[in-house]
């Protein structure tokens, strides 16, 4: 029971150090006409990068560009634009850098396939390296004589009588 | 076979080394301009001097630099007089006052002396918007057709020149003499 309360508790502590939080950067605030524009709003500067201080998004960078970027998104919403439409505005400006999740294409495959690739290749090697473990080992057979001579080691210690039973 | 296994470290550490060795070399900010080869964006903006509008074709006809600066960007401070000159080479180089006083910019190039054919002042900084722009300073080559050639972030000195920027402006010279 109390190893059982152990092991949960090290899980919880092994979650926690891979979950970072938002150090809640947010500086200005804005007014939206529609609820659903400031959703949209915090779902578009969360996956907008900043191009200045690389690796954070416009909503966590205190950066002026990143300032730019965030009142920019607002007056974009506010006008109507869709998510596609402001993605491609930035992309224009910026390049796809300025995505935390680019498209897919040639340049951005290994982005999102090498992490699935290395794991698949990961498991592959451990599969093979158990079962070459597991594999007896066929030495070569003991020969006649070799099996004669065990035999007559083991009669000995038996008639000995020191065996542990 | 178990011999091979026995160098398999050494052979992974080498590749690492290597890779890492690159590493040092690279500039992991250095962000490709999404303009590279595309034309460059209309504008309108005050002259920083004179206050009249200016656009995309008055700046358009002969290859030039675009050199976004502010005076409140330390290092375009120290690329100064090396725009001086390039200015006295006979390079046509357009300033871009970036996010700036336009007074404070005015007193600089009083002060400093002026290296741009044309001052435009972005005061609010929507031309760097669609430029690409993410500080001061950054030097774009745009052609006599206006389409955006190159970009560098950062200050220009002799060096960047003679790596990135002079063998474009010698070849395209070349091309007018012949």
């Amino acid at each position: 029971m109390r190893s059982t309360l152990f092991c949960c508790c090290r899980l919880l502590a092994l979650a926690v150090l891979f979950v970072s939080l938002p150090a809640g950067a947010v500086i200005e605030t804005y007014e939206f006409s529609e609820p659903s524009l400031e959703r949209r709003y915090h779902v578009l500067s969360d996956e907008l990068r900043c191009p200045k201080c690389q690796n954070q998004t416009i909503a966590d960078s205190n950066a002026p560009i990143a300032k730019d970027l965030r009142f920019l998104l607002h007056q974009q919403l506010e006008d109507g634009a869709s998510d596609e439409e402001i993605l491609s505005f930035m992309v224009d400006r910026y390049g796809e850098f300025v995505r935390y999740r680019p498209d897919l294409d040639a340049r951005t495959a290994v982005l999102w396939y090498g992490p699935a690739a290395v794991t698949v290749l990961a498991f592959l090697g451990l599969l093979l390296h158990l079962r070459s473990r597991r594999r007896p080992t066929a030495g070569p057979e003991p020969s006649a004589a070799e099996l004669t001579a065990l035999r007559e080691q083991i009669k000995q210690l038996d008639g000995q009588g020191d065996s542990p039973r | 076979m178990p011999r091979l296994k026995f160098f398999l470290p050494l052979a992974a550490f080498a590749l690492l080394g290597i890779l890492l060795f690159r590493g040092l070399s690279l500039d992991p900010t250095a962000l490709p301009s999404a303009l590279i080869g595309k034309s460059l964006p209309e504008f309108a903006l005050a002259d920083l001097h004179t206050g009249e509008p200016q656009s995309r074709e008055s700046l358009v006809g002969a290859p030039m630099l675009v050199n976004v600066w502010a005076t409140w960007c330390y290092s375009c401070r120290v690329e100064h007089p090396f725009l001086l000159e390039l200015a006295e080479r006979g390079i046509k180089i357009v300033g871009l006052n970036y996010k700036d006083d336009s007074a404070k910019a005015l007193q600089w190039l009083a002060d400093l002396g002026d290296p741009y054919a044309i001052s435009l002042a972005d005061t609010e900084g929507v031309f760097g918007l669609d430029l690409g722009v993410y500080g001061a300073p950054e030097t774009y080559i745009v052609d006599a057709a206006g389409v955006v050639r190159f970009r560098h972030v950062g200050v220009l000195d002799p060096e960047v020149w003679q790596a990135d920027f002079a063998p474009w402006f010698d070849s395209e010279t070349a091309g007018e003499a012949l």
